[in-house]
């Protein structure tokens, strides 16, 4: 799969991140490194044992690392999960749909980096 | 920006807690510049605390864990850090609220993410030249405004030289007045607020201070400096000076409204007036004579009193205030005999130690600090502190190593000292046109000056290092150094450009006495101080090469019983009769004659040879009991004309007699030249 179709299929935009970051070497360079970023972890963690402050800053760093490449898709998740916990300090039953959102788009988006060429 | 060695990379601190986009702006980035990451704020403020001065900028995230950008932008401003490091935010933050509340905080610029690879560079590279340019206006300002300050000090120091060199007067009596005069005035502000003066006007009047007797230019020399006592009339034409001196201030034209003129008339005016009202020009009393010239007055009488002058010896510290609180040299303010009597301590240890030259470079210091503080300058303020750390710091160093320390200055040619060194040369601390100055044809030889500085020259940036030992003359003693010098090539453009050097010289001499000394040790056998085997070979041959007709003999003997001494006495006794025949050789022969131990119980000497009653004499000394111990040797002896001038030859000769006198009965001499047949020898080398 080249960098453009990774793209189509994950929810990405791949004319604007070619924009920003200029070569297919970086940008897949950077997707890799996403794959490795522990802020997706540090999300999960962080929910399941109810520290809202550190989950926020997680979600926070996730959104910001997906709008670096433009991974639409799963920035969008990761927006909404930031705005959800933003100002928040105790946990809530409500997280859960969105970070199961967030879950369901990491996966697709791994998937698919994996199966770069 | 396309230089892209590494050395001339400035470096830019990258804070983000996601490890991916710290690789992605250092990616971004690293063309141009160093990168170092930090991957949250405290990991930034301990960056920040070692390497400050290292980071030309900063790209700080906000959210982040432990300390987050707007807390790291605090500390940045407790710091000062934020002065000097221009801080951009990075953020996919983009409430404006959150840009405000930067910008509030001294960030100079907002990059949102997602981040563009051209707007990443353009925004850090502008805001860096920026920052630069800032930098070396900042530079430019406080070394101009230091230069400026000094040189109008210099001016005012100058002027009342002149005047003091035309009174006879010392050459610290101006210096003397104006550090008397605001250490007073500073105490004065400490014990009371009758007198509001802020440190500005203070520093005007101790400035003014030193003009209060240019009105004594226009008094005549023969009365200036009569040793004697003044006439009446003689009096009168003297106390013009202090009318005359405001008068000279007041005629400078377009300039009475300037605050030096104006309070520098007021000192050289009123600085005889007298708090009871009966001093002069005008009488005044009390607070009517403005606090300055007050001041000045009582620093003018107590530097009188110390100083010898043509009509008067000189007067202790402890005298001078005493005469002054009894009132022998006219009323003053009681507060600033309050003062004086506070302050005394301090003003002995000022007044009785300070070089002028420290005296003028402290108060040009001072006050290129206030001006820069007034100018609201912060950048300016950390420069002038940077360098004056970096001279405190030199002249530290510089003056606990004890070494002439030398900066050698292409253009214009000149070599500077430290304070130090220009001591300890007895030379100035400017040295102009040095080829030709004591220092490069007097302490250098001239050739080796000359020749050093080719060297220097002709070096390069990569290895700027010259090294060499150079004999100098320091105080007419010639003195082996090694110099050490570093060139300094300016480095911008495409061809290094020779700027000049920084060199010490370190002394060695004593270094080189004591390899000669260690020489000399090793010459020498342990045990009795005599020569040992070597040695006395290469002194032999010397001498046998240089004999002439005159005729040497090479006496080689051993002890016949040290083994025997040393089984019923102890090893002891045994050192201890090695060390008396060595002594008793020593004793027995002249200092040019060469005396040896070649180890265990074998020793020779090499003498100019007499008659046979000399080796007779030299045998009995030798042989004396010691301690009822009998000592017996056998001795041979080979005269020089027998060997062709071969040490070896001579010393197998002599060995071959003792040989003979061992096997014949010991405790004796024969010389070789008895011998009858070829005998064999009692060296085994």
């Amino acid at each position: 799969m080249t960098v453009e179709e990774c793209y189509a299929k994950m929810g990405g935009d791949y004319a604007d991140v070619m924009s920003r970051l200029r070569t297919d070497e970086r940008v897949k360079r950077f997707l890799l490194k996403v794959a490795e970023d522990a802020s997706f972890n540090n999300l999960c963690e962080n929910i399941a044992a109810h520290n809202i402050e550190e989950a926020f800053r997680a979600a926070h760093t996730l959104k910001g690392v997906c709008s670096n490449l433009s991974l639409i898709m799963l920035q969008e998740s990761a927006s909404a999960m930031t705005e959800m916990l933003r100002g928040k300090t105790e946990y809530s039953a409500e997280f859960e749909p969105y970070l199961d959102r967030v879950k369901e788009d990491y996966a697709v988006t791994v998937d698919c980096i994996k199966n770069l060429d | 920006m396309s230089n892209k060695s590494t050395k001339s990379k400035k470096t830019i601190l990258i804070v983000d807690d996601s490890e991916l986009n710290r690789s992605l702006l250092s990616d971004m980035l690293f063309d141009d510049f160093n990168i170092i990451e930090a991957e949250d704020g405290t990991e930034a403020v301990m960056i920040l605390q070692e390497r400050e001065l290292e980071i030309s900028l900063m790209l700080l995230d906000i959210v982040m864990p432990k300390m987050d950008g707007f807390e790291v932008l605090a500390m940045m401003n407790k710091k000062g850090w934020i002065n000097t490091i221009p801080v951009i935010m990075i953020s996919a933050e983009t409430g404006s609220s959150y840009i405000d509340r930067a910008y509030d905080f001294g960030a100079v610029d907002y990059i949102s993410r997602p981040f563009d690879e051209r707007t990443v560079k353009h925004r850090v590279m502008s805001n860096f030249m920026l920052a630069l340019k800032q930098k070396e206006m900042a530079d430019m300002l406080s070394e101009q405004v230091y230069a400026r300050e000094r040189d109008s000090r210099l001016m005012v120091e100058i002027l009342s030289h002149i005047v003091e060199f035309r009174n006879g007067e010392s050459g610290l009596h101006i210096l003397h007045v104006s550090t008397f005069t605001e250490m007073i005035l500073k105490h004065l502000m400490l014990i009371t607020d009758k007198y509001k003066l802020s440190q500005a006007e203070i520093k005007v009047i101790v400035n003014a201070s030193a003009l209060h007797d240019i009105g004594k230019m226009s008094v005549p020399e023969e009365i200036l400096n009569k040793p004697g006592r003044l006439t009446q009339e003689e009096f009168e034409i003297m106390k013009r000076h202090a009318a005359e001196g405001a008068k000279m201030l007041a005629d400078i034209p377009y300039r009475n409204n300037e605050m030096l003129i104006r309070i520098g008339e007021q000192i050289c005016r009123w600085h005889h007036e007298r708090w009871d009202g009966r001093g002069y020009p005008d009488g005044l009393k009390g607070d009517e004579i403005p606090i300055g010239a007050q001041v000045v007055a009582l620093a003018d009488v107590y530097d009188a009193l110390t100083s010898k002058r043509v009509y008067k010896p000189s007067f202790t510290h402890e005298k001078a205030v005493e005469m002054i609180q009894n009132g022998e040299c006219g009323t003053f303010n009681p507060l600033i005999l309050q003062c004086l009597d506070e302050i005394k301590d301090d003003l002995k240890r000022e007044l009785h130690v300070d070089s002028p030259m420290q005296n003028l470079e402290r108060g040009v210091r001072d006050n290129v600090e206030d001006i820069l503080k007034a100018s609201g300058s912060d950048v300016s303020n950390r420069t002038v502190r940077l360098l004056e750390h970096e001279r405190m710091k030199f002249s530290f160093f510089a003056s606990l190593s004890r070494e002439v320390m030398f900066e050698y200055v292409s253009s214009p040619e000149m070599i500077l000292l430290t304070d130090y060194s220009s001591e300890y040369l007895e030379l100035p601390e400017k040295i102009l046109k040095p080829a030709e100055s004591e220092f490069g044809s007097r302490v250098f030889n001239k050739k080796d000056f000359d020749q050093l500085l080719t060297r220097v020259k002709n070096s390069t940036p990569e290895s700027p290092m010259v090294e060499g030992k150079y004999l100098l003359n320091i105080h007419g003693e010639q003195k082996w150094h090694k110099v050490v010098v570093r060139a300094l090539w300016n480095n911008d453009g495409e061809h290094a450009e020779f700027e000049g050097a920084l060199g010490k010289c370190i002394d060695i001499s004593e270094e080189a006495e004591e390899i000669q000394q260690l020489e000399v040790l090793a010459d020498k056998d342990q045990i009795t101080n005599l020569l040992n085997a070597r040695a006395a070979k290469t002194k032999i041959s010397k001498r046998l090469a240089t004999q002439g007709d005159k005729q040497y003999a090479l006496v080689f003997f051993d002890l016949d019983n040290l083994k025997k001494a040393n089984d019923k006495h102890g090893h002891l006794f045994g050192n201890e009769l090695i060390k008396t025949v060595a002594d008793r050789m020593l004793n027995n022969t002249r200092s040019t004659d060469i005396c040896a131990r070649f180890g265990g119980d074998e020793f020779v000497i090499f003498m100019q040879y007499k008659d046979r009653h000399q080796i007779d004499r030299i045998f009995r000394c030798l042989t004396k009991d010691l301690k009822g111990f009998p000592v017996s040797v056998s001795m041979g002896i080979a005269l020089s004309d027998q060997c062709d001038g071969d040490y070896d030859k001579l010393l197998h000769m002599a060995d071959q007699a003792a040989y003979a006198v061992k096997y014949g009965g010991k405790n004796s001499y024969k010389f070789f030249s008895e011998l009858t047949g070829n005998g064999g020898g009692l060296l085994n080398n």
